[in-house]
């Protein structure tokens, strides 16, 4: 069981979660950010001074996928965010302790 | 003699001068953080009610009621007396004198309305309109006497301000760089980005800002004429020059041409253009508005250096612009354009520079020292920021219990 957590463009969710879709992905969690990476952010200038924009709108997926299915799930992420540009972002795998679904009680791969 | 079409024009032209206030609340309230806007719009606002009331009771008659040694209007008009349908021709004689009075009122109503923007997003409402009043009997009136009153000592030196360049822009200006220094900067000034919360709102301010300068320069020619014409034509082409050459040095300076750029010399250029408005050839007119683009935009980039916090750049935009533009009238303008005008240096007449250079040391002096004594007096007597607390949460809370935007 691992978490995956993509930190993407906000103008590619859309392509994302048709992509995971089709992976047959059951369910995921969306949340606004901001930040950046290697690249920082950008500037911006206002009446002739120039401002850095440091944290850059970003969209972070978060979602849950048996052991077995990791690789196929970040590469169909992978191809649905990238663009090629600076900014296109991060995709974290993570180790996951314990899943549990609240309704019935179920544990591990079967509350995913 | 009455004229139809003259009374026709100046009631509308007072009332695209009314519609300026709006256009500077929006121009101001998208340059500041969404916490201030209400608060920013409401100090634009209420001076459309406050300086009314101070016009009618006092000060229309303190600034063209009858002469005091030429330095201030008697009390003979006080309440509008005898102000009427009859025509006064001191001032126009084509036109009710209540019509001249209510176009008068308009420009005494934004006159402090554009200072607000050096002290945006930390002033006090309470101690904001007891200012206000007090400036516009203290500043305002008296200058305007001095400059368009029948009698005042600069109109009888020969000055010319054909809408407002030392009259609006440089007793704003002036009172706006007292208003800094007396009033501190922000909290957050230096130490965090302040960045415009809404630039689309800005750039819809700036329209009706273009929109409204139409009425404030061509009506001031008081008649349907062949002069309002003429400044109709010099306002929008010098709006449009500083709105280019703003872009073009920006363009070249930052690589990139900004929005608020174009907003930022478009006003500059009309600030520019005004007291020469009714009195240049629209060459000149191209001319005074590529420089307003230059200067104001050195200006407000001299600000930046100097650290101080005149939020939304009156002085370097209003103030430097009126300056300018009171100096070149002294050399672009010429008698072909205005019988009623003069000549400046460029027709061969250098003295009339000297006249606009003495006008603009005097009230500028004037100006920025009474607004200081004002500003002071007010600090110890009231206060004039916000506390601390109050100026994180913002103006809109703190001072009007209002959000401008929903969750």
């Amino acid at each position: 069981m691992k978490r995956i957590e993509a930190v993407i463009r906000p103008s590619k969710l859309a392509e994302v979660a048709d992509a995971l879709a089709e992976c047959g992905i059951s369910g995921l969690t969306v949340e606004e950010a901001r930040g950046f990476g290697r690249q920082r952010g950008h500037v911006e200038v206002f009446r002739g001074a120039e401002y850095a924009v440091d944290f850059v709108p970003k969209v972070k997926v978060t979602l849950v996928v048996e052991e077995a299915r990791v690789r196929e799930v970040v590469a169909a992420i992978r191809a649905a965010a990238h663009t090629g540009e600076v900014g296109d972002g991060k995709i974290f795998v993570l180790y996951l302790g314990e899943a549990v679904r609240i309704r019935t009680g179920e544990t591990g791969d079967r509350a995913i | 003699m009455l004229q139809n079409g003259d009374t026709a024009f100046v009631l509308i032209s007072a009332a695209l001068v009314l519609l300026m206030i709006p256009g500077l609340a929006l121009f101001y309230g998208g340059m500041v953080r969404k916490k201030n806007v209400l608060g920013t719009i409401m100090q634009s606002f209420i001076l459309i009610s406050l300086v009314t009331f101070e016009w009618v009771y006092l000060g229309y008659s303190l600034s063209f009621g009858p002469d005091v040694k030429g330095l201030i209007g008697s009390l003979a008009w006080v309440g509008l007396s005898g102000v009427g349908a009859a025509p006064n021709p001191d001032y126009a004689g084509t036109i009710p004198h209540i019509a001249f009075a209510m176009f008068q009122c308009m420009f005494a109503a934004i006159t402090p309305a554009l200072i607000t923007g050096a002290v945006a997003e930390r002033l006090r409402f309470g101690p904001f309109l007891v200012f206000s009043l007090a400036w516009t009997i203290l500043v305002y009136n008296p200058v305007c006497h001095w400059v368009w009153g029948n009698g005042g000592w600069l109109k009888e030196l020969g000055v010319l301000d054909f809408a407002g360049g030392i009259v609006v822009h440089l007793t704003c200006g002036a009172a706006a760089l007292a208003a800094v220094l007396a009033t501190g900067p922000r909290k957050d000034h230096g130490r965090h980005q302040i960045v415009p919360h809404n630039l689309p709102m800005t750039l819809l301010g700036t329209g009706l800002l273009w929109f409204g300068w139409f009425g404030f320069n061509a009506g001031s020619a008081l008649a349907a004429d062949g002069v309002a014409a003429g400044a109709f034509a010099a306002t929008h082409l010098g709006g449009m020059a500083g709105m280019a050459t703003w872009c073009g040095i920006e363009w070249w300076h930052r690589g990139k041409p900004t929005t608020l750029g174009a907003a930022s010399g478009a006003v500059a250029g009309l600030a520019t253009i005004t007291p020469g408005a009714g009195f240049v050839s629209p060459g000149w007119a191209i001319g005074i508005g590529t420089l307003a683009g230059l200067v104001c935009y050195g200006a407000v980039l001299l600000k930046a250096r100097m650290r101080f916090d005149d939020s939304l750049d009156v002085v370097g935009i209003h103030g430097v612009g009126g300056v300018l533009g009171t100096l070149l009238v002294g050399v672009a303008a010429s008698k072909l354009v205005n019988p009623a005008g003069a000549d400046g240096w460029a027709s061969g007449n250098a003295a009339q520079l000297g006249i606009q250079a003495l006008a603009v040391v005097v009230v500028g002096l004037f100006a920025f020292a009474a607004s200081w004594l004002l500003l002071v007096a007010i600090r110890a007597a009231m206060g004039l920021r916000l506390e601390s607390q109050a100026e994180t949460i913002g103006l809109d809370l703190s001072e009007h219990t209002e959000a401008a935007y929903g969750e």
